[in-house]
């Protein structure tokens, strides 16, 4: 058994998630070899092969396998899988979107978004927004897989992977890429963040949203909102926590004035420590936090800015 | 231009499902079916296509049982012209049904497919994204903005991070995410003449396709439960609790 984990990165640095899908392709299959597909990538190779536990890292380079477009992204994928047992992603964007491509030129299933391998051929993953969680086995002789990043540990350094590259496949030349809007922002990512300061409708407005900016510089968290927040306009959408957003599994995470909607739960409920600030005393929130305290929010978060010091 | 739209009879939203005490899967006797929540807001941008004048026809397709004729109603509600039905009561996964939209789209020849990026019910995420590769056609997955002109296709796509735009050549899949349009509520006289609207009934053998599923549900179990931990009467206990308790700031 030998499993192909798809890299993410921006041709320049590898992303996180990749080392959490290696560790999930680890227990699965025991053998794993990284496909960098990208253009300029070589940086991005370099901090692959340290990865613990990878034998090889395989790199396709070529200007139309820049943006990750999956009308090029699948059929790279597609084309080194068969020598593979098991294709893992990320359950990111990039994953989401080309994994599937992949395995249905291949005429093979896809599980989506894994929390756990049970056996080579059996994990598990939540359906109904998180409120079951199915155990399914497939019988593909190749089995495409994407993780759910937070349900696995990082792999760390110490591998000393071998670089080599691959043919890069032709561009397929029905897709452009056109640009990105990407907000910069000093805050550590969402899904990789240890602390997470999320705001919900309570908030009020956009301009309420700085109350959090400020309390999350002090705790160097990323800013989180409901869906109800980003759909009032208070918050971009990317940080959407939720079954249809972003889920997140920081040590500490802190909902201010989030009543605790089924769909935002499924977003967050994986936290180590979970606090709720909250007007309302009967806001399911309260359900599944740890700390819970019924106050005015616009009082308790000033409060709580200053007890940080 | 002809526009597809693929609809999911799904549990309602609001339902809050139960697991099944055998373990089998969730219990869905007696419990409020609905159109797939994306695939709605599919439907209304393909009619929203058509009011526009960029699209000539609107034709909905969903695959499943029987009662899909429900939810393909409420897509002709909407402002679909006709529907399709491939019936069947094998369970359809994502391959199996990108399959049997693969098989109409070949019989339709639309210029463009819009589905709903996931259903609510086993959240795959992979139909729009199958179908695409299987037709060899472009795909705009988790759309949030589009315009048609010259035959692409510019896709402003929901991404990590932000968002992304693309162009892609029709005919072409777009798959749509929550911010796309806020779908319309649907009027009784709309109601009373989507009854009149065609409905075609076709089975998965027609179409030549073998739905048999490829993943085997081994069980089904609650998710993990969270307790309710403790209240704090004040943002002085919040502090020391997670400083001292929690040991999650410093």
């Amino acid at each position: 058994m030998k499993a192909l984990v798809l890299a993410e990165h921006d041709n320049a640095t590898l992303k996180g998630v990749t080392r959490n899908v290696v560790t999930a392709a680890v227990q699965a299959t025991g053998s794993v070899d990284i496909l960098v597909a990208g253009s300029g990538c070589a940086k991005v190779a370099e901090q692959a092969k340290a990865i613990a536990g990878v034998g090889k890292v395989l790199v396709a380079d070529a200007p139309h396998l820049a943006d990750a477009l999956a009308e090029n992204l699948a059929p790279q994928i597609a084309a080194l899988a068969p020598d593979y047992t098991h294709v893992f992603a990320p359950a990111s964007s990039i994953g989401k979107n080309a994994l599937p491509r992949a395995a249905a030129q291949l005429d093979c299933a896809q599980v989506s978004d894994a929390i756990a391998v049970v056996a080579p051929d059996t994990f598990a993953r939540p359906i109904y927004a998180g409120n079951a969680i199915a155990t399914v086995q497939s019988a593909d002789k190749i089995k495409f897989v994407t993780v759910r990043p937070t349900s696995f540990e990082a792999a760390g350094d110490g591998g000393n992977a071998t670089v080599e590259s691959v043919t890069a496949v032709a561009d397929a030349g029905i897709s452009r890429f056109i640009g990105r809007e990407v907000a910069k922002s000093d805050r550590p990512e969402l899904q990789g963040a240890k602390v997470v300061v999320s705001g919900g409708r309570a908030m009020g407005s956009a301009e309420n949203f700085h109350l959090l900016e400020k309390l999350a510089t002090k705790l160097n968290a990323a800013l989180g909102a409901s869906r109800a927040a980003v759909d009032a306009g208070y918050a971009p959408n990317d940080w959407q926590v939720g079954q249809t957003g972003k889920i997140v599994a920081p040590q500490l995470y802190i909902a201010i004035g989030i009543s605790g909607a089924i769909q935002h739960l499924a977003g967050m409920k994986d936290a180590k420590v979970i606090v709720a600030i909250n007007k309302d005393g009967d806001a399911p929130i309260f359900q599944v936090a740890d700390y819970g305290l019924v106050a005015d929010l616009f009082q308790a978060v000033p409060e709580l800015i200053d007890a940080l010091g | 231009m002809k526009v597809l739209v693929c609809v999911k009879r799904v549990v309602d939203f609001n339902v809050k499902v139960r697991v099944k005490s055998d373990q089998t899967g969730v219990d869905l006797a007696n419990v409020k079916m609905s159109m797939n929540p994306f695939d709605e807001i599919a439907v209304e941008e393909a009619v929203r296509l058509k009011e526009a004048a960029t699209a000539t026809e609107v034709v909905a397709v969903s695959c499943g049982v029987a009662q899909c004729q429900e939810t393909l109603r409420t897509a002709l509600a909407i402002g679909a012209d006709r529907a399709i039905l491939v019936e069947t009561d094998v369970e359809l996964q994502p391959l199996a049904v990108a399959k049997l939209l693969a098989a109409v789209v070949e019989r339709e020849k639309p210029e463009l497919v819009i589905l709903g990026k996931q259903a609510i019910d086993d959240d795959s995420n992979q139909t729009g994204q199958m179908l695409a590769a299987l037709r060899s056609m472009p795909q705009a997955t988790f759309a949030s903005r589009m315009k048609i002109a010259d035959g692409w296709a510019e896709v402003t796509r929901e991404v990590d991070g932000g968002l992304e735009t693309v162009c892609v050549k029709l005919p072409a899949v777009v798959t749509t995410d929550l911010r796309l349009n806020e779908p319309r509520y649907v009027t009784l006289p709309n109601i009373m003449k989507a009854k009149k609207k065609p409905l075609e009934t076709l089975a998965p053998a027609t179409l030549g396709v073998d739905v048999t599923p490829r993943l085997k549900t081994v069980k089904v179990n609650d998710p993990p439960q969270r307790k309710a931990g403790i209240r704090v009467p004040d943002v002085a206990t919040l502090v020391a609790k997670l400083r001292d308790e929690a040991k999650v700031i410093s």
